[in-house]
């Protein structure tokens, strides 16, 4: 055995992340101390450099390197792209309100740094070591900062749900993979589809395995009947953990389906799609009729994303290129959109009043006019309404999921969003037309606040203006 | 000879048992995590019989990486059972139900 140096340059990104979160971690420790923001600083900007890494490095060819564990391609940098996107809001969202909670620490940006690694990893898996590796490590960060605020019992108990679950869908999707690995000889994901498609597997033990792997999938991603966790989570944790597990995790588990999936089991489309079939319907159904009776609007939002995730699993559903990206062009939308729906609860919460119930928002209108609008666009998107950008992206769902004849399909989703359409105007009903408790203005709590939560809204309309852009993106980056 | 099949039905139970572990037990926080454990090996006995039987080393490296993070994994499960008895004065599973809807 003679041992060759692998091409480190693909992996390029990955390694300055761990670098500065590493160096940030250490740093951390010093700074506290003097300068208070500068952790957070160096957060942004690690960020923002690895980003600019990203973009200038972009290629439009496949590089695989480690011994066939990792790969760079463009479906790849496009998502790495949208999470650092949405993570530099996400933590811009945060600061404030981390501040007012008594619990700023830099531990939550290295934690957070740590998790986007993790999602790195995951996106670039080329192996179901180095896929299972990335998800640990997004994992296992984001548990600990659910715990972080650790004198509130909610926050406890929901990192305690979110550990047990989250770890049960782990062994899930292992003994998933330990089948294929059975059936096939083979851990790399090229491979075991050339072994499938050569028809020299045992179907039965596969078949076994692909239910794990899609059970596993689906506890990942939240969709029913695997999605008791999501609300319990998304209520019991901090909002600004909240607005971090609810936004990029999500690119990340589209990304583990599509490698694990389509990259890797395409031979097994039949066995798979119909499972998903199955998800899909439950979660649309029962996403939307629970959200109706929610008055907690961070359950609200909960209940909201499994349906998304409903309509997300459509285009997996098509099993044609055009769905895969139609449900990418999906999960982009709504990563962003999640963003500037969380980000409003922390701009307008202050401490001691979190503003995380419906009823909050009323008079909202009367009481800071501008953000009522925003919040308008945002609930609007949400709910498909023309011509913000969450209309385009129901729209190709529905289209491809047609295409594919499963017009039936399509119905049920169009139902369910007409039905979804009434929870968000209600939302938009109290903010207008119900008074307030009090009359006085609410400003958002920064400044900064103000302007990110504004332009993460208004993205929404201009996308939803020229929503030609974004698509070609999710377009060519499948489909190169 | 102990045959491929035996190893996979022995895990089988294994991982049978965890899940009966996890969704059967009302009492202590401590044996879902035990429980958690124990599915994890269960997929390490799978991977380590598939490798042997198959004369390939990678499913035994994989095992490597799943008992590492199973170990990272235990101690932040801990980490959080501290915390939330901290709170509580209590680890029983029953007694984690504040939030619903």
């Amino acid at each position: 055995m003679n041992f060759v140096i692998p091409d480190f340059t693909p992996a390029v990104p990955e390694m300055v992340l761990l670098a500065l979160a590493s160096f940030i971690l250490i740093a951390d420790t010093f700074w506290s101390e003097r300068y208070k923001y500068a952790t957070y600083y160096a957060t942004q900007a690690s960020l923002v450099i690895v980003g600019l890494l990203i973009l200038f490095s972009f290629t439009s060819e496949t590089a695989v390197t480690f011994n066939e564990s990792f790969v760079r391609d463009a479906f790849a940098d496009v998502l790495k792209l949208f999470i650092i996107l949405v993570s530099i809001g996400v933590f811009l969202f945060s600061k404030e309100y981390l501040q007012n909670h008594d619990f700023y620490k830099g531990e939550f940006f290295t934690l957070g740094l740590f998790a986007i690694l993790g999602m790195f990893v995951m996106v670039s898996a080329y192996n179901f070591i180095t896929l299972f590796v990335g998800l640990e490590i997004m994992s296992l960060a984001m548990y600990a900062m659910i715990a972080m605020q650790r004198d509130s019992a909610k926050a406890t108990e929901a990192a305690m749900k979110y550990f047990v679950l989250g770890a049960l869908a782990t062994g899930l999707l292992l003994y998933g993979l330990s089948m294929i690995y059975g059936a096939t000889g083979t851990l790399t994901i090229p491979e075991v589809k050339a072994v499938i498609e050569a028809g020299k597997a045992n179907s039965t033990v596969l078949a076994f395995g692909v239910v794990f792997i899609v059970i596993g999938l689906g506890f990942k991603l939240g969709a029913v009947p695997f999605h008791m966790w999501v609300p319990d989570v998304y209520d019991g944790a901090p909002t600004a953990v909240t607005l971090f597990i609810a936004a990029a995790p999500k690119i990340a588990a589209f990304a583990i389906v599509y490698r694990l999936l389509v990259d890797g089991m395409p031979g097994l489309v039949v066995d798979w799609q119909q499972l998903l079939i199955i998800m899909a319907i439950l979660s649309m159904v029962i996403g939307t009729v629970i959200a109706l009776a929610q008055t907690n609007f961070k359950r609200l939002l909960a209940y909201s994303g499994i349906a998304h995730i409903g309509f997300l699993l459509l285009g997996f559903i098509a099993a044609t290129p055009e769905g895969y990206s139609a449900a990418m062009f999906y999960v982009l939308v709504y990563a962003i959109t999640s963003v500037a729906a969380f980000g409003m609860i922390l701009a307008l919460g202050r401490k001691g009043m979190e503003f995380d119930q419906i009823k909050d928002f009323a008079g909202l209108n009367k009481r800071n006019p501008w953000l009522a609008a925003m919040m308008l666009i945002i609930m609007f998107s949400m709910a498909g309404v023309p011509p913000f950008i969450g209309f385009y992206a129901k729209l190709v769902v529905l289209e491809e999921v047609i295409a594919a004849g499963f017009t039936w399909l399509a119905i049920i989703g169009v139902v369910t969003a007409i039905a979804g359409a009434f929870y968000y105007l209600r939302v938009i009903k109290v903010m207008y037309f119900d008074a307030p408790e009090q009359d006085t203005p609410l400003p958002a709590s920064t400044r900064e606040l103000s302007v990110g939560v504004s332009v993460y809204s208004l993205s929404l309309l201009v996308l939803g203006i020229m929503p030609a852009w974004l698509m070609a993106v999710a377009y060519n980056s499948l489909l190169m | 000879m102990v045959a491929l099949s035996d190893y996979l039905i022995f895990s089988a139970i294994l991982f049978t048992l965890s899940m009966a572990g996890i969704f059967l037990n009302r009492k202590n926080v401590i044996i879902l995590l035990m429980s958690i454990e124990l599915m994890l090996l269960a997929v390490n006995t799978n991977l380590v019989a598939f490798s042997y039987f198959l004369n390939d080393i990678s499913g035994q490296i994989f095992v490597f990486f799943i008992l590492t993070v199973a170990a990272a994994e235990a101690a932040i499960g801990l980490a959080i059972i501290v915390l939330v008895f901290r709170n509580r004065k209590s680890i029983n599973v029953d007694d984690l139900g504040s939030l619903k809807g």
